[in-house]
C-alpha cells in the first residue's frame, strides 16, 4: 500500500472519463453512417489502429511504459475525432497519414498525454488540409446509394465498381460550395441554397450530425466532464461575428444558424475546444478561449481561403493558452483580485 | 437565522461516521506505560522539569514551555517516571523525540487542584493559566490556545464543530454528551475575548449534536448555526468564511479581521483547566476503520497507540493506521509512539476501505481540482510547478495558500497525490530559505569580521604613525635646542613620568608579594584540576598525532620521508607544547592577580 | 545623386544620435559591482571554508565571474551549486574532481569545554565570528552561526574541537519527492 497525504480518492481514472467522451460520440457517428455510409465506420477503424500502433512505436522508442499510456484511451479519443472530421470516402492512407501527424507530431514528440500545447486531432487536420486540400474537399454525397462494398472498394483501391457515379463521391461539402459560389459571384447566398446540396438548413443529413454532435456534448456536461463555459462561449463567438454579417447583407454572408449547422462547429463545441490538455483552464480563460475560437471559425470561413476554420481557430488559439492563463488567474481566497495579486 | 456564506470548491467523500458514533464515550483503563512527548504543540519542545525515577502525581507538571509558542506537558496519572529521551513519535517522519515515559502506579492519586476564578481574572492571567495546564488546539493544529485569545474585544468568535472530515466523530460524541462542558469553555472564551458574538458551527449531518448544543446554549446569547455538510467546511478560515463571510488571507491573523476560531473539544479543556484546575491529560479519540469495537474513547495523552488500538480490537496488527481523518491524516510509521494532543481519531486501513490508489497517470489538466479547490488555486499549475521543481513559479501562484485538504487529490481522474507534490514543495522552499538565512548570516558576519580587521589594522597603523610623528617631533625639537640649559626642563619632565612609572611598578610587585601566598592557597585544588585536564589533552593530542605520525612513516613509500618529518613534527609537537606551557603560565599568573584583587576587595 | 547624398546624411544622423544615447547611457546608467558577482555570491553557501583556494566565498565568486575558476571547487555547495553555477555561468555542469575535497553532510563544530585551554587561536580562525571566548577562558561555539568550515580544527593546539554532523529532527526534516511505486505488492 503506498503512504500518499490523501488516503481517498474517487474511483475515477482518466481511462473512463475517455471511454465516456467515446460514448458520448456514438449517436453522432450512428447518424454519420446513416448519412454517409459504413465508410465513417472503416475510417474510424483505420484511424484507431493507426493510432494505437503509432502510440506503442512511439512510447517504445522513448522507453516509456506502453499499456498504461494506450490503456488511458487518449490516443483513440484523437482518432476519432480525427477520423470524424475527415471526408467520410476518403482514400485509406489520408486517415492514416493524418492520424500518425496526429499522434506523432501533435502528441508524442511533445512529451505524451497532457504535454501537448495543440489539439492533437487538429494538428492532424491542418496538415491534411494544408497538404491535400482537394482531396480533403471531397465529401461524399449524403444519402448516395453506394453500398458498403463500394465504398470500400473506394477507399482502399480509389476503384468504383461500374456503374457508379463519380459525382457519389466526391461532391463539395456545402461550406465549398458557398464559398465557391460567392467568389465566382453573381449569386446570392440565398439562390446558392436552393441546390440540393443543401437541407432544409444548410446541409442535407450534415445537420442532423451536428446535432447528434451536440446531443453527445450536452451528455458530457450533464455528466461534468466538460464545462459549460468554453462551447458556449464558442458559439456566442460564432453568433457574435455571423450575425451582424448577416443582418446586414442577408444576400452576402450566411445565416447564423447554417454557421451553426455546418462543417466542424457543434463536433467543436462539444469535443474539441474542451479538450482540457492544449485549452485553457481559468473560468475566464475558458469563456475567452471559446469565444476567440469561435470569432476566428466564422472569420476564416467568411473571409480566410479554407472552407472550414475549426482546425486553424483551435490552433491559433492553442498558442494563445499560456498567455490566457496567465492573465486570467482566479481571485485566490482571502486576496483581493485576480492574477498575481 | 443568520446568512450562510458558501467557499469556493468543496468535495462530498462518503462519511463512515455511524461506526464509531453508535456508542457513547468509551472510558479506557490505564496503561501499562504512558509515552509522553515533549513536542506536544507547534512551537518549541516543552522542557523537562522532571528527573528519571521521580514520583509524580496525576496533574503534575512534567515539562515546561519553553519560549512563548510552546505548552507545558503534565503527568495524565501518578506513577513514576521511568525514562527520558529519544522515543518513537506519531509524525510522518518516523522521527523519535524527547519522551518522558511514566509507568502508573494505579492509584491515579491527584496533586491539589487549583481552578481560576474566571470571572474576576485579568486577561493576562487566563492566558497564563492556560499555558501553564498545557491547554492547545485539539481540532489537530496544536496551536497553544493562550496565544489565541490575545485579542479583544474581538466581533466573532467562532465555535468549531463542523467535523467535516470522514471517521472522525469524536467532536460529535463531545457535543452530544458533554455540551454544558463546551458552552462553560464559550463562556470563559468569550469573557477572554470579548467576543459580539458567539457562532457556533455544526454540520447538519450532527443533528443530535446541534439538539444538545442547541439546549446547552439556551438562555445564552451564543447561537448555533447549522451549516451545510462539505469538505472541508471544518477549516478554520472555511468556517469563518460560511459564518461570518469574512476570508481570512493567507499569512493574516483571524484576530485582526476581528474572528477567531476554537474548536469545540478546545473549549472543552479550558473549561476544566479553569474551573476544575485540571491540566490536559485526556482527549476524547475516535477509534475507527477495521477495528471490532469502534467508538469515542477517553483516552490519556501518552497512551500507546498500539494498545489502544488494541483496546479497540484491532483486526490486523500489521495493518497501517492513519492519524487524523483519510483526507488530511498521517500514515503512523511507528505505534509504540504516544498518543499526542493532536490526535483526534485513529483510522486502522483495511483493503475494503482504503483501496489501493491506482497508478497515477498524465495531468490532463481537466480542471476538477481547480473546480473543488476552498483556496480557489490552480492545483493542475502548482503540481505542474512542483513536480518540475520550479518552487519559484509554484510560491508565485501561491502554493501556500494551500490548507492541503487533499480535495484535488480526491477528485483527480488522474489519480495524482496531488497535495504530496505541495508538501513536497512546500518542505523543499522551508528548506531553501533555511539556508539562504543561514548563508546571509554567514555573509554578513563574515563581511563584519574583514570590516573589524581592516579597522583593527588601520586603527594600529594610525597609532604608530602617530607615535612615530610624536618621536620624530620630539626629536626634532632636541635637535633644535642642543643648549643644555634647555634640556633641564624636559629631564626634569621625563624624570617625572620615570620616577611614578617606578613607583607603580614597586606597588605592583608588593601586591604581588603579599597576592601570592593567599592565591596559591585558593587556587591550588583549581589549578591542579585544570592543570591535569590539560596534560590529559595534550597527552591525548600527542597520542593521536603519533598515530597519526606512524600511520603517515608506514604509508610513505619513499624511504627519505619519514626521517624528514618526524623532526619537523616533533618540531612542531615541541613548539605546540612550549606554546601550551606558556598560555598554562599565564593563565595561572592571571587566575593568581584575579583571586587576589577579589580577595584584596573583600 | 542628391537621393545617395540625402540618405547618406540621413545615416550618419542617425549614427552620430544613436551613439550619443548609448555614450550617456553607459555613463548615466552605469552599474558599479559587477551584477554576476553578486548573482554567484548568492548561489555560494557562504561557509567561507577556503576549500576553493580563495579566501572566503566573495572572492571565489569574483573568481568565478572573471572566469579564472572552474565552478567545481566549492564542496559545501555540493553537486546542487554546481548545477546552479553552471546553470547561471551558461557553462556545462562538471563533477568535483577526483582527488579533491567531496561534499559531506552538513556538520558544526563543537569545543570540549574541559579539554580547551582558551588559547584563542580558534576565535583568530573562525570567519564568521562564531566563537565566544578570550584569552584563557574557555571557548564555546555558537551552533546556530557556525558554517561548518572546519577552519578552527586545524590551529587547535589540544585539538578539542570535533564536528558534529547535523542529522535531521522535527524542524528541519522535509516532505520527500513522491514516488510512483513500481508495482504495488499484492498482499
Amino acid at each position: 500500500m503506498s503512504r500518499h497525504a490523501t488516503h481517498i480518492a474517487q474511483p475515477v481514472t482518466v481511462s473512463r472519463v475517455m471511454l465516456k467522451v467515446l460514448a458520448a460520440l456514438l449517436p453522432g457517428i450512428a447518424v454519420s453512417v446513416y448519412c454517409f455510409g459504413p465508410g465513417v465506420l472503416v475510417q474510424l477503424l483505420l484511424a484507431t489502429f493507426t493510432a494505437l500502433g503509432a502510440e506503442a512505436a512511439v512510447l517504445r522508442l522513448r522507453q516509456r511504459p506502453i499499456a498504461p499510456a494506450l490503456a488511458d484511451l487518449s490516443a483513440v479519443v484523437t482518432a476519432w475525432l480525427l477520423a470524424l472530421s475527415m471526408p467520410p470516402l476518403g482514400a485509406w492512407w489520408m486517415i492514416v497519414l493524418a492520424t500518425l501527424f496526429a499522434i506523432v507530431l501533435g502528441k508524442q514528440l511533445y512529451g505524451g498525454l497532457g504535454n501537448n500545447p495543440f489539439n492533437p486531432a487538429m494538428v492532424g487536420f491542418a496538415v491534411m488540409i494544408v497538404s491535400f486540400p482537394a482531396q480533403m474537399a471531397a465529401w461524399g454525397t449524403p444519402l448516395a446509394a453506394l453500398d458498403a462494398t463500394a465504398q470500400l472498394q473506394w477507399i482502399f483501391t480509389h476503384t468504383l465498381p461500374a456503374g457508379s457515379s463519380v459525382d457519389a463521391i466526391s461532391s463539395a461539402t456545402p461550406l465549398d460550395v458557398l464559398k465557391t459560389g460567392l467568389l465566382q459571384g453573381g449569386q446570392a447566398v440565398s439562390q446558392l441554397l436552393q441546390q440540393p446540396r443543401f437541407g432544409q438548413w444548410g446541409n442535407a443529413g450534415g445537420e442532423w450530425v451536428a446535432l447528434a454532435w451536440a446531443l453527445g456534448g450536452l451528455w458530457l456536461w450533464q455528466q461534468k466532464l466538460i464545462p459549460w463555459r468554453t462551447p458556449l462561449a464558442m458559439l456566442a463567438g460564432v453568433l457574435a461575428v455571423s450575425l451582424p454579417l448577416w443582418l446586414w447583407q442577408p444576400a452576402q454572408y450566411a445565416s447564423p444558424l447554417f454557421h451553426l449547422l455546418n462543417g466542424a462547429t457543434l463536433l467543436a463545441a462539444g469535443f474539441i475546444v474542451t479538450d482540457p490538455v492544449s485549452g485553457s483552464t481559468t473560468p475566464l480563460g475558458r469563456l475567452i478561449f471559446g469565444f476567440l475560437v469561435g470569432v476566428l471559425v466564422v472569420v476564416i470561413r467568411v473571409f480566410g481561403g479554407f472552407p472550414d476554420a475549426v482546425a486553424f481557430a483551435v490552433l491559433i488559439m492553442n498558442m494563445a493558452v499560456p498567455f490566457i492563463d496567465h492573465t486570467t488567474q482566479p481571485r485566490v481566497f482571502g486576496r483581493k483580485g485576480g492574477r498575481h495579486a | 437565522m443568520s446568512r450562510l456564506y458558501d467557499f469556493h470548491g468543496g468535495i462530498h467523500p462518503p462519511q463512515h461516521k455511524d461506526a464509531a458514533t453508535a456508542w457513547p464515550i468509551q472510558p479506557l483503563p490505564l496503561p501499562p506505560q504512558l509515552y509522553i512527548a515533549l513536542a506536544q504543540s507547534v512551537g518549541n519542545a516543552a522542557r523537562p522539569t522532571v528527573s528519571v525515577g521521580q514520583q509524580v502525581l496525576k496533574g503534575q507538571q512534567l515539562a515546561q514551555l519553553d519560549g512563548r509558542l510552546s505548552a507545558a506537558v503534565h503527568a495524565p496519572t501518578s506513577g513514576t517516571i521511568t525514562a527520558i529521551g529519544p522515543h518513537p513519535f506519531a509524525h510522518p517522519s518516523g522521527l523519535p523525540v524527547e519522551t518522558i515515559t511514566l509507568q502508573p502506579d494505579g492509584l491515579d492519586s491527584w496533586q491539589p487542584r487549583s481552578p481560576l476564578a474566571w470571572q474576576d481574572a485579568s486577561p493576562a492571567q487566563l492566558r497564563s493559566h492556560l499555558q501553564d495546564m498545557g491547554v492547545v488546539g485539539l481540532g489537530g493544529a496544536v496551536f497553544p490556545t493562550h496565544l489565541k485569545l490575545a485579542a479583544s474585544p474581538l466581533a466573532t468568535l467562532v465555535v468549531n464543530g463542523a467535523e467535516c472530515e470522514p471517521f472522525i466523530s469524536c467532536d460529535d460524541m463531545l457535543m452530544r454528551e458533554r455540551a454544558a462542558g463546551i458552552v462553560d469553555g464559550i463562556r470563559i472564551a468569550a469573557h477572554a475575548l470579548q467576543a459580539g458574538q458567539v457562532l457556533i458551527g455544526i454540520e447538519d449531518n450532527k443533528p443530535q449534536a446541534i439538539a444538545a448544543m442547541q439546549a446547552a446554549c439556551a438562555g445564552t446569547p451564543y447561537r448555533v448555526v447549522t451549516i451545510p455538510t462539505k469538505y472541508p467546511s471544518g477549516g478554520a478560515k472555511q468556517l469563518i468564511r460560511i459564518l461570518t463571510g469574512i476570508e481570512v488571507p493567507h499569512g493574516t491573523r483571524a484576530t485582526d479581521l476581528g474572528v477567531q476560531c476554537l474548536n469545540v473539544g478546545t473549549l472543552y479543556a479550558m473549561a476544566r483547566a479553569v474551573l476544575h484546575g485540571e491540566p490536559l491529560l485526556s482527549r476524547i479519540v475516535t477509534v475507527t476503520g477495521a477495528v471490532a469495537h469502534a467508538a469515542n474513547y477517553e483516552v490519556a495523552i501518552g497512551t500507546p497507540l498500539a494498545w489502544l488500538l488494541q483496546q479497540a480490537g484491532i483486526a490486523d496488527t500489521q495493518a497501517e493506521v492513519i492519524m487524523g481523518g483519510p483526507m488530511m491524516g498521517i500514515t503512523l510509521p511507528d505505534l509504540h509512539a504516544g498518543l499526542p494532543k493532536a490526535g483526534n481519531c485513529l483510522i486502522a486501513k483495511s483493503a475494503a476501505l482504503f483501496p489501493p490508489r491506482p497508478p497515477e497517470q498524465a495531468c490532463i489538466r481537466c480542471g476538477d481540482c481547480a473546480s473543488v479547490c476552498p483556496a480557489q488555486l490552480q492545483p493542475m499549475d502548482l503540481f505542474w510547478f512542483a513536480k518540475s521543481r520550479n518552487f519559484g513559479k509554484a510560491q508565485e501562484r501561491h502554493l501556500f495558500d494551500c490548507i492541503e485538504c487533499g480535495a484535488c487529490s480526491y477528485v483527480c481522474p488522474s489519480q495524482i497525490p496531488l497535495v504530496d507534490y505541495y508538501r513536497f514543495a512546500k518542505s523543499e522552499i522551508w528548506a531553501a530559505e533555511r539556508d539562504k538565512k543561514n548563508a546571509s548570516l554567514a555573509r554578513q558576519r563574515h563581511a563584519f569580521r574583514q570590516f573589524r580587521i581592516e579597522r583593527d589594522k588601520s586603527e594600529k597603523a594610525a597609532r604608530l604613525a602617530a607615535r612615530a610623528a610624536e618621536q620624530a617631533a620630539k626629536l626634532a625639537t632636541q635637535a633644535a635646542n642642543p643648549a643644555a640649559a634647555s634640556a633641564a626642563p624636559a629631564a626634569s619632565g621625563m624624570d617625572d613620568a620615570k620616577k611614578a612609572a617606578i613607583a607603580a611598578a614597586l606597588a605592583r610587585a608588593a601586591a604581588q608579594k603579599e597576592a601570592k601566598p593567599l592565591s596559591e592557597q585558593h587556587t591550588s585544588g583549581l589549578d591542579d584540576a585544570k592543570q591535569a585536564a590539560i596534560q590529559a589533552a595534550m597527552a591525548r593530542a600527542a597520542a593521536r598525532k603519533a598515530a597519526a605520525d606512524a600511520a603517515k612513516a608506514a604509508d610513505a613509500a619513499n624511504p627519505d620521508s619519514p626521517p624528514a618529518a618526524t623532526p619537523a613534527q616533533t618540531g612542531m609537537d615541541d613548539a605546540k607544547r612550549a606554546a601550551v606551557e606558556a598560555a598554562m603560565a599565564r593563565a595561572t599568573a592571571r587566575k593568581a592577580a584575579a583571586q587576589a584583587q577579589k580577595d584584596a576587595s573583600e | 545623386m542628391n537621393t545617395l547624398l540625402l540618405a547618406l546624411l540621413v545615416m550618419v544622423a542617425l549614427a552620430l544620435l544613436l551613439g550619443a544615447v548609448l555614450g550617456y547611457a553607459s555613463i548615466r546608467f552605469k552599474v558599479d559591482a559587477d551584477p554576476l558577482v553578486d548573482k554567484i555570491d548568492d548561489i555560494l553557501p557562504q561557509t567561507q571554508c577556503g576549500q576553493c583556494g580563495h579566501p572566503g566565498c566573495r572572492p571565489y565568486a569574483q573568481a568565478l565571474a572573471s572566469g579564472e575558476e572552474d565552478i567545481n571547487k566549492c564542496p559545501p555547495g555540493g553537486e546542487d551549486g554546481i548545477h546552479k553555477l553552471a546553470e547561471l555561468l551558461g557553462v556545462d555542469f562538471k563533477p568535483f574532481d577526483a582527488g579533491a575535497a567531496q561534499p559531506k553532510p552538513k556538520a558544526v563544530a563543537l569545543i570540549d569545554e574541559a579539554t580547551c585551554i582558551g588559547c584563542t587561536l580558534c576565535i583568530q580562525a573562525c570567519p564568521v565570528d562564531a566563537i565566544l571566548g578570550s584569552a584563557k577562558q574557555m571557548h564555546t561555539i555558537i551552533a546556530s552561526e557556525c558554517t561548518g568550515c572546519e577552519l578552527c580544527l586545524a590551529p587547535c593546539p589540544v585539538d578539542c574541537i570535533r564536528m558534529i554532523p547535523q542529522g535531521t529532527d522535527l524542524t528541519n526534516w522535509k516532505w520527500r519527492y513522491p514516488t510512483i511505486p513500481i508495482k504495488a505488492v499484492k498482499p
